[in-house]
């Protein structure tokens, strides 16, 4: 099996947010950048098969030298060949595009995002990848399993969960639970030497029509100061959360 | 020309979240100076929609769209958007929504712009607020595309009712095979209880609770509310309460009307995933946890004395406002 895992470089999810140039651009200052995590639950699945099924696990990524790190932690964790699309990541869209390109000559069975990135959050990569590709897909996947071209997955419902059969290829738009917290990986010596042999291609975008723009940014108003109420005295909670919020 | 918007009903009652795009589309046609077309499928009577702004409803009826099918689904309210000539299509945020969005903006050529909370400004150029960063920051997206999408994010809008009423138009869109090569094995969905997605009040423990066996209060709590119970992190990654409960950045995003944070202390991820609900309340025996900061009430104070107390006091005034 032929397994394609894409990758975005994101801020760690403790990063303080802020912007530069008259709010325009996000502020990498002080940033320490990592695997997208949702991203991380699908390469780590994806060691998953290599491990008992047998795969090859290709890692990708659309960005400037500067997410190299990235993607050599995710060959350090275990992933076959990197994959650098040269260019700086700009709207969902085009980063599916600039997959797509790579994607069609790659002959891969599996295609693994993550559902979203947590940096701007637009959700769209994985679906608009497996239409690009006219491959199945499958959104908010939580589990995975496929045998010979057959696949069953397990996707996230609001309120519950739904078993679904495709055949390959398919892309998943994964998450949490496609492996538990606890098996992810964090690199050790071996996989870091092993990871500096490993190939990383750098390939040359293709040129694609902007559809979206993010123009500027904003920070939401800072909070007005916590109303404490007394352990003593609930009945004021309530009163507050009924007539001064009107909530209940 | 009409603006086109995707109704979710199930079991024959329409969303919520889908009153609310309803509402947000009346009014980006009437920006335009256009009306709103909604779709639906499976759903008998749609006089409801009228009442939120749909102007008209083309309404699939197909036993083999009966469980959502997000390709299938995408390709009927295409269909649907070319019929009509529609250059504005507004989902909502919904599991379901945020899947077949994507493949729709392909399948249309537009531009998406997701978990929107405004309105555009204008019709051009067509900038909408966004949340990114999870919700630690808004961008502000233009959508350069003829034909736009656009996916209004849970309570940000709300409803608005309007004086009209929806005429049905029956709707049979071509189908191919191919539209129908995922396909549904089974179904496992807790019923009657309330989810995450829909709830209007969430109920959350954390760590403070101490262990699995502890939930109970909370539950309780939840039940009084009608609110659905979530956790923090940590509780899901120690296998207390399932993965489907676990809200903050890496988990579920949370954009009820009040969300409850009983033990949690409030780490930087927690707060990011459920900073769009409206009213934050804290209960926990460390004045100096972070959430109290992201808090709008606070009692300081143990959660184990507290959450039952303050239950018998809800009951009581629910009772009493009943």
């Amino acid at each position: 099996m032929k397994i394609l895992v894409c990758i975005s470089h994101v801020p760690d999810t403790t990063s303080k947010i802020n912007f530069t140039d008259n709010n325009t651009q996000f502020d990498t200052n002080g940033v320490q950048f990592v695997i997208n995590p949702n991203d991380e639950f699908g390469l780590t699945r994806a060691m998953w098969f290599k491990e008992k099924q047998g795969a090859t696990v290709d890692v990708i990524n659309v960005g400037g030298a500067e997410t190299e790190p990235t993607l050599r932690k995710a060959l350090a964790i275990g992933a076959d060949n990197a994959i650098r699309v040269n260019t700086p990541a700009t709207d969902g869209f085009q980063v599916a595009k600039q997959l797509a390109n790579v994607a069609k000559e790659g002959g891969y069975d599996l295609i693994i995002a993550g559902r979203e990135s947590i940096d701007y959050n637009g959700g769209m990569v994985p679906g608009m990848l497996a239409a690009l590709l006219k491959a199945n897909f499958v959104n908010t996947c939580i589990g995975i399993e496929v045998e010979g071209t057959e696949a069953k997955a397990v996707r996230e419902i609001d309120g519950g969960k739904e078993t679904v059969s495709a055949k390959l290829p398919l892309v998943i738009g994964g998450q949490k639970g496609l492996v538990e917290e606890s098996d992810l990986r964090i690199p050790n010596m071996r996989g870091i030497m092993m990871a500096r042999k490993k190939p990383l291609n750098v390939v040359e975008p293709v040129e694609v029509t902007v559809q979206t723009e993010a123009e500027k940014f904003e920070k939401p108003a800072p909070k007005g100061a916590v109303k404490l109420v007394d352990p003593d005295n609930l009945d004021e909670l309530i009163q507050l959360l009924h007539t001064e919020a009107k909530v209940i | 020309m009409s603006v086109l918007v995707y109704i979710e009903s199930e079991e024959g009652k329409f969303k919520k979240a889908s009153l609310e795009v309803a509402s947000y589309a009346k009014e980006v046609a009437q920006m335009l100076g256009t009306s709103v077309t909604g779709i639906t499928f499976n759903a008998d009577d749609v006089s409801e929609l009228g009442t939120y702004g749909v102007d008209k409803v083309l309404k699939v009826n197909n036993s083999k769209l009966k469980d959502f099918n997000a390709e299938a689904y995408a390709d009927a309210i295409k269909q649907a958007a070319e019929k009509e000539g529609t250059k504005v299509v507004v989902v909502s945020q919904s599991a379901n929504s945020k899947y077949l969005a994507p493949l729709l903006a392909v399948h249309l050529n537009a531009g998406y712009a997701s978990n929107v909370v405004s309105l555009p400004e204008s019709g051009s150029p067509f900038v909408v607020k966004r949340t990114a960063f999870t919700n630690k920051a808004f961008s502000f997206t233009k959508i350069d595309t003829d034909v736009k999408i656009v996916g209004v994010s849970k309570n940000a809008f709300g409803l608005k009712e309007s004086q009209g009423s929806a005429t049905a138009e029956d709707f049979s869109p071509n189908l191919s095979e191919e539209d129908f090569s995922v396909n549904v094995i089974s179904v496992d969905k807790a019923k009657d209880k309330v989810t995450i997605a829909d709830a209007e009040i969430v109920v959350s423990g954390g760590r403070g609770l101490k262990g699995p066996e502890n939930w109970g209060m909370i539950e309780d709590l939840a039940e009084t509310l009608g609110a659905a119970t979530a956790c923090s992190k940590p509780v899901s990654d120690m296998g207390w309460r399932p993965h489907s409960e676990h809200v903050g950045q890496t988990g579920k995003p949370v954009a009820s009307n009040l969300y409850i944070a009983i033990g949690i202390s409030g780490a930087i991820q927690h707060l990011a995933g459920i900073n769009s609900s409206k009213v934050k309340v804290v209960i926990n025996n460390d004045p100096e946890a972070p959430f109290f900061k992201a808090a709008d009430y606070g009692v300081v104070g143990d959660a184990f004395e507290i959450v039952p107390k303050l239950n018998e006091k809800l009951k009581e005034f629910k009772a009493k406002n009943a």
